[in-house]
C-alpha cells in the first residue's frame, strides 16, 4: 500500500509576521514548522503503514526551505521524500495540479493531508486534489483505518458524528484528533539526515502552469483595533455589561 | 454581472450565511442566482432581495454529504463567479468546483468591493491579503463578516434533476449527547480556560450561556488536559470563530488561542492576571478572579434579560 501524506511548511504559530513593502517578509520569519493539522495526517499515515504494511511518501510543494520539513517527516518514519518546486506557482489550483501529478507518479493508494494549512487556513488542497484524481474525499477526520479493502473513518455530522467508509483511491483531510503525535528518536533523526529528497519540477510532472486570474495586490498588517477598556475589580462587571448593551450593542 | 450563490441550510431553513452571500453580491451591485442543493428552502431563497433566479437541484446524490457527488451535481448549473459560505462543507464544495472548472479559489474572504477586490486574513489574522479577481473564480465568505440581504424578492424557481455517484457510505450515525449550540454557529461565545480551576466549574459558564443564548467554548489546555470535547476547542487546532461577542474567562490568551478568536467583533476578557495577553486583544477587560466576576456577570445579565 502506498500512502501519501501531503505536507506544508508554514510560519510557526509563535513566529512574528513582519510586513515590508506591501508584502510579508518571509526572510524575517524566525521559525518554520509543519502545519499542525498535517502532523495528525502524518501520524495517521504512519499508523496505517504499521498496521497494513507499505510505504509512506511525504510530499510537499514549496520553496527549498520546506525540504527541512520532509527530513523531519523522515525522522518519524516517512520512507520517500518528494519535494516539488513551487516555481511558477501563483495560486492553489497550481499546487493541487502538481500534488495530484506527483500522487499519480508514485502510484499512491490513499492520500492524507491536513484539513487546512495554518498560513492561509483555506482548506482547498484535499478536496481539490481529490477532484483532479477523481477520488473520494472525506474531510475533518481524525483517524482512518483500512480493513477488508475499505477505509473506515469518523467525521462530524449535523447531529454529532458518523462512521463512514470509502473504497478505491481516497483523500482524507485531518482535523486534530485524540491521537498522541510521536516524537522522533535520535536514531530516526540520524537516519533522516541521510535520506535523499527527490526534487521534481512542474516540467518533470508534465504540468503546464497556466496564468491565473487572481492578482495579489498587497499584504498588510491587520486593521488596528482601538485600545480596549480595562477595569480592575469585579465591582465593574455591571458597568461592562451596560457597555456591552449600549456601546457595543451585542447583548 | 451575476453571482452564482450556493445556498446552505440549517434544517429546513436557509442558514443565515446564505443571506450574507446574497448581501455581499448586492453590495457591489450584482444580482444573485441562488442554487439550492436538493431544493431545500427554495421558496425562502426566492423571497430574498437581490435574487434574480433560484435553481433547485434535486436528486438522490444529496441524500448524504459527499463533496464529490454534490459538486458534480451543482456544477452543471453554475456560471461565472461562485460565492459559497466558508463553512466546512462550503469550503469543500468550493474547492471541488474550482478544480472541476479549472478556475482559482479564494477561501474565507472578509470583504468584497467592485473590481472585484477581496480581502482575506492570512497567518491567523496577523496579516491581511488583498487580491484582485479578473475572471471567474470560486470565493468563500467568512460567516458573519458580511451584511445580510433582507427579504423582498420574488424570484422564479427552476428545478433541475441531477444524478451523481455517492462514493461515501455511512456505517453508523452517532448522535451527540449535548444539545448545546456549536461555537461556529453562535453569535455569543463564553469560553473557559485553565484559570477556572476545574472542568466542573464550566457549569457556571453554561448558566451564563443559557441566559444570553451563547455557546460554550474552551481553550486547548482544558481540552487536552481535562478532557473537554474537542468540538468546543477554540484556537489554532480547534475552531476559528467570529461571533459578535466572545467572553474569555480564565484564558491567558496564548497566541494559538488568539488565532481562533481575535476576529470576533467584541471581546470581553475576565482574568485575574492584569498582564495576561488576552487583555491585548480585548475590547473590554475585567481584572478579577472568575469566582468573583462570574456571579456578578450572571446577575447583571439576568437582570438585563428579565
Amino acid at each position: 500500500m502506498n500512502i501519501a501524506v501531503l505536507l506544508k511548511q508554514v510560519p510557526d504559530t509563535t513566529a512574528k509576521i513582519i510586513i515590508s513593502g506591501g508584502k510579508v517578509d518571509e526572510n524575517s520569519v524566525s521559525k518554520w514548522s509543519m502545519s499542525p493539522y498535517d502532523e495528525y495526517a502524518l501520524e495517521s499515515g504512519l499508523q496505517m503503514k504499521e498496521n497494513n504494511g507499505g510505504a509512506l511518501i511525504a510530499i510537499t510543494c514549496g520553496p527549498d526551505r520546506s525540504k527541512k520539513m520532509l527530513t523531519d517527516a523522515a525522522a518519524v518514519g516517512a520512507d520517500t521524500l518528494v519535494h516539488i518546486s513551487d516555481e511558477g506557482v501563483t495560486d492553489s489550483t497550481h499546487v493541487q495540479q502538481l500534488l495530484a501529478a506527483a500522487i499519480r507518479k508514485y502510484e499512491v493508494d490513499v492520500v492524507l493531508c491536513g484539513k487546512q494549512a495554518a498560513d492561509t487556513n483555506a482548506g482547498s488542497t484535499g478536496p481539490g486534489v481529490a477532484e483532479i484524481l477523481e477520488a473520494t474525499c472525506v474531510t475533518l477526520v481524525s483517524e482512518v483505518n483500512y480493513t477488508d479493502g475499505k477505509y473506515i473513518t469518523m467525521r462530524p455530522s449535523n447531529t454529532g458524528s458518523e462512521k463512514v467508509s470509502t473504497e478505491g483511491t481516497s483523500v482524507f483531510a485531518f482535523d486534530k484528533g485524540t491521537v498522541e503525535l510521536r516524537r522522533p528518536n535520535v536514531r530516526g533523526i540520524m537516519m533522516a539526515k541521510k535520506k535523499i529528497i527527490e526534487s521534481i519540477t512542474s516540467s518533470d510532472l508534465n504540468v503546464d502552469l497556466n496564468g491565473s486570474n487572481i492578482h495579489l495586490d498587497s499584504q498588510t498588517p491587520p486593521p488596528e483595533k482601538a485600545e480596549g477598556q480595562k477595569f480592575e475589580g469585579p465591582e465593574h462587571v455591571t458597568t461592562v455589561v451596560s457597555k456591552l448593551r449600549n456601546e457595543a450593542n451585542v447583548i | 454581472m451575476n453571482f452564482t450563490i450556493i445556498a446552505e441550510t440549517n434544517g429546513e431553513n436557509l442558514h443565515p450565511t446564505t443571506y450574507q452571500l446574497i448581501g455581499a453580491a448586492s453590495s457591489i451591485g450584482s444580482k444573485s442566482i441562488v442554487i439550492c442543493p436538493n431544493g431545500k428552502a427554495e421558496a425562502e431563497a426566492a423571497s430574498i432581495e437581490g435574487v434574480e433566479k433560484v435553481i433547485s437541484v434535486v436528486g438522490d446524490c444529496f441524500d448524504i454529504f459527499d463533496g464529490g457527488a454534490w459538486s458534480t451535481a451543482l456544477n452543471t448549473v453554475c456560471e461565472g463567479n461562485i460565492l459559497i459560505s466558508a463553512s466546512p462543507n462550503g469550503r469543500e464544495i468550493g474547492a471541488r468546483l474550482a478544480a472541476k472548472r479549472n478556475i482559482p479559489i479564494i477561501q474565507d474572504i472578509v470583504s468584497i468591493s467592485e473590481g472585484i477586490i477581496v480581502k482575506r486574513p492570512i497567518y491567523s489574522g496577523k496579516a491581511v491579503e488583498t487580491l484582485t479577481v479578473s475572471g471567474d473564480a470560486v470565493i468563500t465568505l467568512r460567516p458573519n463578516a458580511f451584511e445580510a440581504a433582507g427579504l423582498g424578492g420574488e424570484a422564479p424557481i427552476n428545478t433541475v434533476n441531477q444524478s451523481a455517484d455517492i462514493k461515501i457510505s455511512i456505517q453508523e450515525a452517532i448522535n451527540k449527547a449535548s444539545e448545546r449550540l456549536d461555537v461556529t454557529e453562535a453569535d455569543i461565545i463564553i469560553s473557559g480556560g485553565r484559570g477556572i480551576g476545574s472542568i466542573e466549574n464550566f457549569s457556571h459558564l453554561e448558566d451564563i450561556a443559557d441566559i444570553v443564548g451563547a455557546a460554550v467554548g474552551a481553550s486547548r489546555a482544558v481540552v487536552d488536559e481535562w478532557g473537554m470535547p474537542h468540538r468546543m476547542q477554540v484556537g489554532q487546532t480547534g475552531k476559528t470563530v467570529t461571533p459578535s461577542l466572545y467572553i474569555a474567562v480564565g484564558i491567558s490568551g496564548a497566541i494559538q488561542h488568539l488565532a481562533g478568536m481575535r476576529s470576533s467583533k467584541y471581546i470581553l476578557a475576565i482574568n485575574k492576571d492584569p498582564d495576561a495577553p488576552i487583555f491585548g486583544v480585548a475590547d473590554y477587560g475585567i481584572v478579577a478572579t472568575w469566582e468573583e466576576a462570574i456571579p456578578a456577570l450572571k446577575s447583571a445579565l439576568s437582570e438585563l434579560k428579565s
